[in-house]
């Protein structure tokens, strides 16, 4: 009995989540495209190849929670992305093996979120500004680095990482998906659960308490950009592993899904809201769609609408949930 | 005698679980101030909501003027003749004094705004508060009293008008402004118009209201002329008990050795200088008028402010305290105030809503943000731990909320101020800055906060407490300065002061 009721409380908590509302829309969504072709959706398949092109967003998705909680807003992503592709090109054709060259590619990432922490904490430019001239900036240095065409290399394995897994193998999908899982989950811990993650939500629900309370807000945003570079330095390793070459066109807009992903997932722009899992969902819920619409044969201007009204109403269906939960006193 | 301007018959409205009000009566007549009087969670917000039209009640009538009154929004509430101006008035710092007056109910010709003519009613409505502002001073520049009175000005501002709400309207007001808000109110009174005021300062209600009626648990218990009751009635009333005022122990406590240091210190613009010294057990007042630099003294002592001359000095607390008899003395430099929360020094602002608390997070995370480390496991935090930490201080302090989980901005003003409270304890600093600790909170937990500072001090905590409220300077300090334009004065026993010493030194 009690048991029973221990359950039944446990679920009362996971619907007063807040990814609740994204993930029974996900759900909704992928039990329509199975009613009308069960066929693709109610098979493995669809699920390993859905799961390996969210890869990606949702790498970066993880660091764009990071930074949109700690009340601030990423548009370097995209740009991040498409440098990080060239200089692991450029690592693997001079020859560096593949462990050195992820490692020169992540640490790039971490420098460009660094470059934008520091522009935003040292000198005080809002996070949309500074962001937006990076976004350029680290764009520009891509082709440059390039010299404005792509880049081919010796994979040296690196496609593995966003190779199908065979058939019958016991990991069932690629190790992208894993990687994306496992980092999904230390971002998840570290956001809920570790002090650091506690004083980002700190200075993204309220700054000026934040630094009432001894927490120095510059040091926390210029980690938390930082830690969101460096999870899009992964995602440009698992763009790589898919593209084999580096393109310095790659991913324009990237930025752009990667917000979508964390805002339908429950992010609030004005910061101290959002959730990894959230995030997920969101970016899981816009693949869903893609492919849904692309096995139906809808247009591709149809998804996009779909796509922009689903960003419209989840956050519109945040604002309702918090408006009747602060109806208070 | 005038017939009501307004009358409410038992009107209820429930949030969620939450009765906020369960069954209010009461009436105004034109040309009477009416006091609304009750403890913070009364019900006095709600029921000032349901008449501005923020919120529709579940059940019961209200009439205006003798006809029946519906408001679905506030604009229509204000185009009844409905103004309230609510204690906090939140103006748009990037918009003008007179922009923010006329706000919504902008003077348009032909699509344009008429600048002049919104000019000129925004200096009407200016003087009819007898505030001298420059209606195109940028809001953001304004002080929290100018706030105050650009917000009841905008209330003023559209005609006809019938009936004035005042939510707290002198809880950020120093006395001589509160003077100036109640020849305000007279000349409201002296129009006709009905007024209704909602405050804590029961003097002050005695003084400026007519008639009152007092919420308690979402009801009104009790109505009447104020000529014809006592204080100490309305209280019982209020509190539903005998209030047993917590006399001062400060003849109680000894002050040991000097723990901070003030030496000459100036800050960018306030204060221009102040020296002080704090002893470990004591409780040191700063009054002074608002805007006199008592909370810029106090920022800049906590590194929140840059200071530009003078020194602020701390006793070594914690493992190195006083080793062999030797007293430690350290400067703080910078505005870095996690090094002072090293050094032992904690501060709560005066403002709970945009700086002392983060509103959406949870009582918990509040009131152990400054100091996480006893609920890390391996780097990661144990909610049971903090959660068990938390209701620890929610049972010693009497915090009233639904749990350590709820949102803080749900709880009411007393028990927000307590979770501001309950983190210095436990952050346990030594040295304990409270700016204006009791603003805007009701009786009983103003109370609590007098005994719980007492207690405080006597455990050998030291605390300086800023405050407007002269009567509360004198019970709860053991010494008191005064800051008059930026200089502080030199500290006094409170025993050998009274209230009109303080005022005469403040204000002259």
């Amino acid at each position: 009995m009690s048991a029973a009721r221990a359950v039944g409380q446990a679920l009362v908590r996971v619907t007063r989540r807040p990814w609740f509302g994204p993930l029974v829309a996900l759900l909704v969504v992928y039990a329509f495209f199975a009613a009308l072709k069960p066929e693709t959706f109610l098979r493995g398949m669809i699920l390993e190849t859905m799961a390996s092109q969210v890869v990606v967003v949702a790498i970066a998705a993880v660091g764009m929670t990071l930074v949109i909680v700690e009340g601030g807003i990423d548009l370097s992503v995209g740009s991040t992305v498409a440098l990080v592709t060239v200089v692991v090109a450029r690592a693997l054709v001079a020859g560096a093996g593949p462990g050195v060259a992820v490692l020169v590619g992540i640490a790039t990432g971490l420098a460009c979120g660094a470059l934008n922490g520091g522009l935003i904490a040292g000198l005080g430019v809002s996070p949309f500004i500074a962001t937006l001239g990076t976004m350029s900036a680290l764009r520009g240095l891509a082709k440059g680095l390039a010299h404005e065409q792509k880049i081919d290399a010796p994979a040296q394995g690196l496609d593995e990482l966003m190779a199908l897994a065979p058939r019958g193998s016991p990991w069932l999908v690629s190790p992208g998906v894993w990687i994306a899982g496992a980092l999904a989950l230390a971002g998840a811990v570290l956001l809920g659960r570790t002090r650091f993650g506690r004083h980002v939500v700190a200075v993204g629900s309220n700054a000026r308490t934040a630094r009432l309370c001894g927490i120095s807000v510059g040091r926390v945003t210029v980690a938390t950009y930082a830690l969101a570079g460096a999870l899009a330095g992964v995602a440009g390793v698992m763009e790589f592993g898919k593209l084999t070459v580096g393109d310095p066109t790659d991913a324009p807009g990237l930025e752009l899904d990667v917000i979508a992903a964390v805002v339908i997932g429950g992010g609030s722009l004005s910061g101290g809201q959002g959730s990894v899992a959230g995030s997920l969902i969101g970016a899981a819920l816009m693949t869903v769609l893609k492919n849904g619409s692309m096995h139906l044969g809808v247009a591709n201007w149809v998804q996009q609408i779909l796509t922009g009204a689903i960003i419209v109403a989840a956050a519109a269906l945040d604002r309702y949930r918090q408006k009747r939960a602060g109806a208070l006193s | 005698m005038n017939a009501p301007a307004l009358v409410v018959r038992g009107v209820e409205k429930r949030f969620g679980a939450t009765r906020a009000l369960a069954g209010v009566d009461l009436a105004v007549r034109a040309g009477e101030v009416h006091a609304v009087l009750g403890e913070n969670g009364a019900g006095k917000s709600t029921l000032m909501g349901v008449l501005a039209g923020l919120y529709r009640p579940d059940a019961g009538v209200l009439e205006l003027g003798g006809a029946a009154f519906a408001p679905r929004a506030p604009g229509e509430a204000r185009l009844r003749g409905v103004a309230l101006v609510p204690q906090e008035p939140a103006l748009c710092p990037d918009l003008s004094v007179a922009e923010n007056i006329v706000l919504g109910v902008e003077p348009v010709r032909l699509g344009l705004v008429r600048r002049a003519e919104r000019r000129a009613r925004a200096v009407r409505a200016l003087a009819a508060v007898g505030a001298g502002l420059d209606p195109d001073a940028r809001a953001g520049t304004l002080s929290p009293p100018e706030r105050a009175l650009v917000g009841i000005a905008r209330a003023l501002a559209v005609e006809p008008l019938s009936l004035v709400i005042l939510d707290e309207p002198t809880s950020t007001l120093a006395a001589a402004e509160v003077e100036e808000l109640f020849l305000a109110v007279a000349r409201l009174r002296a129009r006709g118009l009905a007024v209704l005021y909602v405050s804590h300062f029961l003097e002050e209600v005695a003084r400026i209201a007519d008639s009152f009626t007092v919420l308690r648990e979402g009801r009104s218990v009790a109505h009447g002329a104020m000529a014809e009751t006592s204080l100490d009635a309305v209280v019982e009333h209020m509190l539903g008990r005998r209030l047993e005022r917590a006399e001062a122990a400060a003849e109680a406590r000894v002050p040991g050795e000097i723990v901070l240091r003030v030496l000459g210190l100036a800050g960018a613009r306030l204060p221009r200088s102040a020296s002080l010294e704090l002893r470990r057990g004591e409780v040191l007042g700063v009054t002074g008028l608002v805007g006199s630099g008592r909370t810029e003294l106090l920022r800049a002592v906590f590194g929140l402010d840059a200071v530009r001359r003078g020194a602020v000095k701390v006793a070594a607390f914690g493992s190195g305290r006083a080793r062999d008899g030797a007293r430690e003395e350290r400067a703080l430099r910078g505005t870095a105030p996690w090094r002072r929360l090293l050094a032992g020094i904690g501060m709560a602002s005066e403002d709970r809503q945009h700086e002392g608390l983060a509103g959406q997070m949870s009582v918990r995370d509040n009131l152990t943000l400054t100091r996480l480390e006893p609920f890390r496991r391996f780097g990661l935090l144990s909610d049971g731990r903090q959660r068990a930490a938390a209701r620890r201080f929610m049972e010693r302090l009497a915090i009233r909320a639904s749990g350590p989980d709820a949102p803080v901005a749900s709880l009411s003003g007393g028990n927000q101020q307590k979770v501001a409270l309950a983190r210095l304890l436990h952050h346990e600093a030594d040295v304990l800055l409270l700016d204006e600790p009791t603003r805007g909170i009701d009786l009983g937990s103003r109370e609590a906060i007098y005994a719980l500072v007492g207690e405080l001090a006597r455990r050998g905590k030291s605390i300086v407490w800023v405050s407007s409220q002269l009567g509360e300077v004198l019970r709860v300090c053991d010494r008191v300065c005064v800051m008059r334009r930026g200089v502080l004065g030199a500290a006094r026993a409170a025993r050998e002061l009274d209230e009109h010493a303080l005022l005469l030194e403040a204000a002259t």
